[in-house]
């Protein structure tokens, strides 16, 4: 079968005799060697338990691939440890170079391996069956039938020793059985069947190599980014648009197709019946519209589980969360900013983060650091927190500084990050002057201390009733744009691994043989015997099935 | 509504359970019985040189074909009792499962509490239609145990009252990767259920373990082997389409096929254990023993997986409801 020799069906290894020395082996004859180790059942077993191994930190430390936060408090909560662990690659295990030396031993391993195979089975499946054993009792599944002198067939002519080989060869052919007769002393019918078998394990170990590959190439020509949108914004498929962007390493522009998309509106359900999941995120829709390069719109509705195709893209829904709009003006009430600001959520409730930045305009550089509370509840201490995600009482607590932004640098800063080294607190816990944190609802309106100016939480929805809310500050939604050209061949190389794992472990490969010997006094003997290869539970099923099925054929019954 | 109706689950389950410790008790009293009773004799099958004639009448016996030596044992009274114990804790079991799933308006496998339920209910389902094709009730202990601590543990440590699925779960593929994968694990049990009784079995053909006479009742080591292999290898194919359907999912819901969070990860140490534990089966001198142990090895990966990753590792499948 052109099997690895240690497979437990090839045949067994010579014992090697004690006292005659190796001959010494030279390179080639090392070369062969490493490649027959490299090539064994025993080498790929081991491998991929020590693949399996190998996997399990990737779930202990958190992984730079999937979650980059983890790796930043893991560094500040063990300083000494972490830069350890780093060294041995513990935080990008599925990149470092012990995890891609074993699978990629593994993958050479299994080409090497699958090649002869390969080779083998094409030949086996030109070749016709092999010929009769000389014995077959001694095979397993083995039966023997006579026939008492001067039976007839159905037809009425007497059964010889060749027309029930005849007989035979029908049965066995109908069976999915490829045949082959031999005459001689005595005739016989060998058959072989479920090839398939074969194929289907070549095909899964194959598509197990083309998934590697798909997936390897496929994450060097696409990308990934990321764009958060607040109701009534756009943006355009063009790198410079995104708010990161991760292009695979043999990605070029061209590969980015001109589209455009506006989001319309974004509306979340919470649930209010039931008390034991009160506020529980129910549904999320984005109702967006989307213009091709000729401009033509197209309604579309983006949701967690339903992403939007545009362009050769998957635009997902991953993340979304409120972006209070604020007014900043200067003593003369002149606007220097007006904007809404994507607040990160930092729980359930949608308590939520966001930095303002006032650069210019002002007398002075002003930033701020802003908890946006959608459903706002005062503790018993005074602090407040939110206790609902939509917006029953918007309150908007502002911590205010002036001073240097240290954005002028030219040095990119991310927008969730205020540094306020350097800076003076203007309002807050720890302002010098005992000034407190501006506290505001929507439409409200304060003064920035020292004369600076105000600064006003807009109200989006300024027409509705005034104790209605619910519409005063904007939603932003957080999507995910990626570009996986070779997604679909992953999809049809795993279901070559599905199919070709099925018909490997559940098609029967077996050889069938029928015999008819004239024992001289006019008696005929039929036998049957079959010989499975690899595991299969149903062999002597399937042998009795024949001889009946061919006693069948013959006219005649078996009688034990 | 909801609340009536999963209070009615909930009695159900408790009321499975009561009736599974009376099946414990009894499969164990059985291989108690079992010991007592020693190697049954084996019954000679008929040969298999007959005649093929229209009449049937002259048989013409020529060599007798040795039987395999098959024990063939009568089930005590304490088996069958056992046995139809279990198919009735399995009937509430199931009836509260399904209550709990209608008073969800979902299928009943969102969260730990209800994963629970439904896993052990497949396994016990499986184990009762099992013995179809192969008399393997020697396993009803482990099983009526194993999943008396299932829920055990579902029910005490993680009830909670029916909650609406967050949009992340509200995909048809619920239905079908976590169905799939509950029944690849009740494969995966007595597929190691079978390893842990062969290797008992060869020690005890080693001559080892005296005592243990009910093993003389049970198949012998190389049967048991046979059987995990075949029971394993459909559990196999359950957890590769697992595999997949998730990939597919997560492409769907989280924008990329794979990611390797914690829960992927386990996901496929599991399948890559098993795909050893195929091999082994196919390597001289990897068979017998040692690919039992591998079998026992892949399931411990699965329970881990159900419990301690789904518990205390951090992932995005965390929402699992707790
Ligand atoms: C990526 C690593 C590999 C995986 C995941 C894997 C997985 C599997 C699985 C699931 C089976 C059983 C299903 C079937 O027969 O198609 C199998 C069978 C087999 N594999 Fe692999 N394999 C890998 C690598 C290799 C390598 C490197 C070799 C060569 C040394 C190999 C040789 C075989 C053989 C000969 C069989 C047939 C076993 C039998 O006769 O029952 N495999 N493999």
């Amino acid at each position: 079968m052109s099997r690895p020799s240690d497979h437990f069906d090839s045949p067994a290894p010579e014992p090697k005799v004690p006292g005659i020395a190796q001959p010494s082996l030279g390179l080639i004859g090392y070369l062969r060697f490493f490649w027959r180790q490299l090539t064994s059942m025993r080498t790929a077993l081991v491998l991929l338990l020590m693949l399996a191994i190998a996997a399990v930190p990737g779930s202990l430390f958190p992984q730079r691939s999937s979650d980059p936060n983890g790796v930043t408090l893991y560094f500040s909560t063990n300083p000494t440890l972490a830069p350890v662990l780093d060294k041995f690659q513990l935080f990008d295990v599925y990149s470092s170079a012990w995890f891609s030396a074993i699978y990629l031993l593994l993958f050479i391993s299994l080409i090497g391996c699958v090649i002869p195979r390969a080779t083998h089975h094409v030949k086996a499946l030109a070749s016709p069956p092999p010929k009769t054993p000389a014995r077959l009792d001694r095979l397993a599944a083995f039966s023997a039938f006579e026939v008492v002198p001067g039976e007839t067939d159905a037809s009425g002519d007497p059964i010889t020793a060749a027309s029930a080989i005849r007989a035979a060869r029908a049965v066995l052919r109908k069976g999915g059985y490829r045949v082959r007769l031999f005459e001689g002393r005595e005739l016989s019918a060998s058959a072989e069947r479920g090839y398939a078998r074969e194929t289907g394990n070549l095909v899964f170990h194959v598509a197990l190599i083309g998934i590697l590959f798909a997936v390897g190439i496929g994450g060097g020509f696409g990308y990934t980014g990321q764009k958060v949108l607040v109701v009534g914004q756009a943006f355009a498929n063009v790198r410079l648009t995104f708010d990161s962007f991760n292009p695979g390493r043999f990605f070029t522009d061209d590969a980015l197709v001109p589209y455009r998309l506006i989001l319309n509106s974004f509306t979340t359900k919470y649930e209010q019946q039931n008390k034991d999941a009160y506020g529980q995120p129910i549904d999320y829709t984005a109702k967006v519209t989307t213009y091709d390069q000729a401009g033509t719109p197209t309604k579309s509705v983006i949701k967690v589980n339903d992403p939007l195709q545009i362009g050769g893209n998957q635009i997902y829904l991953l993340g979304n969360g409120y972006a209070p709009s604020i007014t900043v003006r200067d003593p003369n009430g002149k606007v220097v900013y007006s904007e809404p600001v994507p607040f990160l959520p930092q729980d359930t409730n949608l308590t939520s983060l966001g930095i303002v930045k006032v650069p210019d305009g002002l007398s002075s550089q002003v930033g701020m650091r802003g908890i946006f509370y959608p459903t706002a509840a005062a503790a018993a201490d005074g602090t407040l927190g939110s206790v609902y995600p939509d917006l029953q009482n918007p309150v908007l607590s502002l911590v205010l500084y002036s001073g240097d932004l240290g954005i002028n640098k030219g040095q990119p800063k991310s927008v969730y990050t205020l540094n306020t080294d350097g800076m003076k607190e203007l309002a807050g816990p720890t302002a010098l002057d005992g000034t407190k944190a501006l506290r505001l609802k929507p439409g409200q309106t304060a003064k920035i201390p020292g004369g600076l100016g105000s600064v006003t939480f807009d109200n989006k929805a300024p027409k509705s009733d005034p104790s209605n809310l619910e519409q005063s500050v904007p939603r932003f939604a957080s999507l995910d744009v990626h570009r996986d050209p070779t997604q679909g061949w992953v999809l049809f190389f795993a279901i070559c691994v599905l199919l070709g794992l099925l018909t490997s472990l559940f098609v029967p490969r077996r050889r069938v043989w029928v015999k008819a010997v004239e024992l001289g006094d006019g008696r005929i003997r039929l036998e049957y015997a079959g010989l499975a290869r690899g595991e299969d539970p149903g062999l002597d099923a399937a042998v009795r099935a024949i001889a009946e099925k061919h006693s069948h054929q013959l006219g005649l019954r078996l009688t034990r | 509504m909801t609340e009536t109706l999963s209070m009615y689950s909930l009695t159900a389950i408790y009321s499975a359970m009561a009736v599974y410790l009376f099946a414990f008790i009894a499969f164990t009293l059985d291989l108690a019985k079992r010991s007592a009773e020693g190697p049954a004799a084996a019954v000679v099958a008929g040969t298999h040189v007959g005649q093929m004639s229209r009449s049937g009448t002259t048989a013409i016996l020529e060599r007798v074909v040795a039987p395999p030596s098959t024990v063939q044992r009568r089930s005590s009274r304490f088996e069958r009792v056992a046995f139809a114990l279990t198919v009735l804790g399995w009937v509430l079991h199931v009836g509260g499962t399904v209550l709990r799933g209608v008073a969800a308006h979902r299928v009943p496998w969102a969260n730990m509490f209800e994963f629970s339920l439904t896993a052990s209910a497949i396994m016990v389902g499986v184990f009762i239609f099992v013995q179809l094709w192969q008399n393997l009730r020697f396993l009803g202990a482990f099983i009526s145990g194993f999943s008396l601590i299932i829920l055990g543990f579902g029910t005490v440590g993680f009830y909670v009252n029916v909650v609406p699925l967050p949009p992340a779960l509200q995909s048809y593929w619920l239905v079908i990767h976590v169905f799939v994968a509950t029944l690849g694990t009740a494969f995966f049990a007595i597929g190691a259920g079978l390893s842990m009784v062969q290797l008992i079995q060869t020690r005890r053909e080693a001559n080892k373990l005296n005592r243990f006479r009910f093993l003389d009742t049970m198949p012998n080591a190389e049967k048991l082997e046979n059987l995990a292999y075949r029971v394993i290898v459909v559990a196999f194919v359950f957890w590769t389409f697992t595999l997949m359907a998730g990939a597919i999912w997560a492409e769907h819901a989280w924008g990329r096929y794979w990611g390797w969070d914690t829960k992927e990860v386990w996901t496929f140490i599991i399948w890559t254990i098993f795909a050893g534990y195929i091999h082994a089966r196919a390597t001289r001198g990897w068979r017998g023993s040692r690919s039992a142990y591998l079998a026992i090895i892949g399931f411990a990966a699965v329970m881990f997986n159900f419990t301690i990753v789904n518990l205390f590792f951090k992932g995005l499948h965390s929402y699992s409801g707790l």
